[in-house]
């Protein structure tokens, strides 16, 4: 049956290039005018989740409905109430902001003169009037990605999919394309987004989906997450990286889990607040570590994907997100 | 059906626009076809004994079939771009018709195709080059060009979705191109060829093009080349724009 409540329901999604599985049975729900963080490493099939779900892309094994519809059965329908912004800013260069929007606005089966008037309300939105009338080719980074998210939002989707929309933007466009995510989701569109920064799905998402080679390895609020990591993160920043096993081993009484090193920063779980740094300082004294400095602080969601994955989000090796 | 028709216009439309836009492609469908007439006319033509036809004549209708296969080169390029900078993924995501992105593609070949013909003519003309034929047949022959030139840009459309970057687009269009005109009757009377490259450019469709050019512009003798010229346009349209179209609906950024 139909669940009205849900935009996106997705189960046991499988898909495989060749010898590599991209997703190995994905499930994911995400309520109507919600935001879903699907974050990941790269690689880890992200793209390839949001590639089936555009109809870009036919899954081997599984189901998975958008906005009601089924995306293989109701492509074409399915297609009239989705909008794509990829992480390749995807707009003709050769053409001005307002052609491009004008142009896919027509191609949703508008009139000429209704897409170009949708484009100039888009191009209002997006504070782009100025740039509107440019060859997209002039555009900095940052324009680029608003007219391309402005491009998907030209038939006024129920249901947006963001790939990555700030990869690769200076801190300030990327603030200036989270308040304008922040805005759609104010008006009701659910959104499903993809990225590799923490800091974006701990602004943006309601709930977060961590998949790590085409599996699902955690799923709930930020808040869940990083409860799951347990309740305070201790983290020691050593004098000398050699001296990271015997950290380690010095922490490993005190701590929740065991401590994890990665150059000169040790990190541990640990439940209290009161004496902890003290008997750190202590413990790695009598074990003749140099400490350059020492926190506490509430675990990040970094420290729930190092936790998830033994591996930090953004440091992991490039493997092929084209074919992923 | 009108879906299809009316996003075919609106991506032609899109090719066209970007056209007085981009300087350097100007310059290919207007400079580079005048460079190569004057170059073979004056260079070459010299050296070259086409039988009593005077070389201008012989090379004009060769020349502008040599110049619809570049013509076809924009959209191999234009569509590997277009792969590469995920706009096909924005278009394959709207609910437009399948065919229509290479369908107005190919269909603004056909405008840049005029263009570049145009320019030759009247290059030609100025040159020394003159029709011997009734209106009809030029109009015929000009018509036939562009559909062989249409037909042309569906095998560039399918080079272009399936090559990894523009560079290869390049090097593999210029390898194909290249043999196809020059071994053929395009600048050069077959006959004075070695045995090999006959054989080769008897079974040319450029030079069955070339011949049915000849003959409707200037008058050699016809024998069934029109007809087979068309032909064989019909057949290169009939493999490759299902070849083309069923690539597109997998085309992925690669």
């Amino acid at each position: 049956m139909l669940d009205a409540e849900q935009a996106i329901t997705v189960r046991g999604l499988v898909k495989s290039y060749g010898e590599v599985r991209a997703l190995a049975g994905v499930d994911l729900d995400v309520a109507r005018g919600t935001v879903l963080g699907l974050l990941g490493p790269n690689g880890a099939g992200k793209t390839t989740v949001v590639r089936v779900l555009t109809t870009l892309l036919k899954p081997d094994a599984g189901t998975a409905t958008v906005a009601g519809l089924d995306v293989v059965r109701d492509a074409a329908q399915l297609r009239q109430r989705i909008g794509l912004a990829g992480q390749y800013a995807a707009v003709d260069e050769n053409l001005t902001g307002l052609e491009n929007l004008t142009m896919v606005g027509r191609l949703y089966g508008a009139s000429r003169r209704v897409a170009k008037r949708r484009g100039e309300e888009l191009l209002v939105r997006f504070d782009l009037v100025q740039a509107g009338g440019r060859p997209t080719k002039t555009y900095s980074g940052g324009l680029r990605r608003r007219l391309d998210l402005a491009a998907a939002l030209v038939a006024n989707p129920p249901v947006l999919f963001l790939d990555e929309p700030t990869t690769g933007l200076d801190p300030r466009s990327r603030l200036s394309l989270w308040e304008t995510i922040e805005g759609l989701v104010a008006d009701g569109t659910t959104v499903l987004l993809t990225t590799q920064y923490l800091d974006e799905a701990d602004r943006l998402a309601d709930s977060i989906t961590v998949i790590d080679h085409g599996l699902v390895i955690a799923q709930g609020t930020s808040d869940e997450l990083k409860d799951r990591v347990g309740g305070e993160r201790l983290e020691i920043r050593l004098d000398d990286p050699a001296d990271a096993e015997a950290a380690v081993r010095a922490l490993a009484p005190m701590a929740d889990d065991l401590p994890k090193a990665q150059g000169v920063i040790v990190g541990a779980g640990v439940h209290r607040r009161n004496g902890v740094i003290v008997e750190a300082v202590r413990r790695l004294s009598d074990e003749g570590v140099g400490v350059d400095d020492i926190t506490l602080r509430r675990p990040t969601l970094d420290d729930v994907f190092l936790a998830l994955t033994g591996h930090a989000a953004e440091e992991t090796e490039d493997r092929d997100e084209a074919a992923a | 059906m009108r879906r299809l028709v009316t996003d075919t216009l609106i991506i032609a439309e899109r090719n066209l626009v970007r056209l007085p836009r981009s300087p350097d492609l100007l310059l290919a469908f207007t400079v580079q076809p005048i460079m190569f007439l004057l170059l073979f006319r004056y260079v070459f033509g010299g050296a070259i004994d086409t039988g009593g036809i005077p070389y201008v004549e012989f090379l004009v209708p060769g020349i502008v079939v040599q110049n619809i296969a570049f013509g076809g080169f924009v959209t191999a390029l234009g569509l590997n771009e277009d792969v590469h900078k995920g706009l096909i993924d924005r278009f394959r995501s709207l609910p437009m018709a399948r065919p229509a992105v290479l369908g107005g593609r190919t269909l603004a070949d056909v405008a840049t195709n005029l263009l570049s013909m145009t320019v030759l003519i009247v290059t030609g003309l100025a040159i020394g080059f003159a029709f011997h034929a009734s209106a009809l047949d030029i109009v015929g022959g000009m018509a036939l060009l562009l559909g062989f030139g249409y037909a042309f840009s569906w095998v560039f459309a399918l080079v272009g979705l399936l090559v990894s970057s523009p560079e290869s687009a390049n090097s593999i269009g210029f390898i194909a191109i290249f043999p196809l005109t020059f071994i053929s009757s395009a600048f050069v009377p077959v006959s004075s060829m070695p045995p090999v490259l006959q054989a080769f450019a008897k079974v040319n469709p450029f030079t069955i093009v070339v011949d049915a050019m000849r003959a409707l512009w200037i008058g050699t003798p016809s024998g069934n080349y029109v007809w087979e010229a068309v032909l064989w346009s019909l057949a290169i349209l009939a493999v490759f724009a299902p070849l083309a179209v069923a690539r597109y609906r997998r085309a992925t950024i690669g």
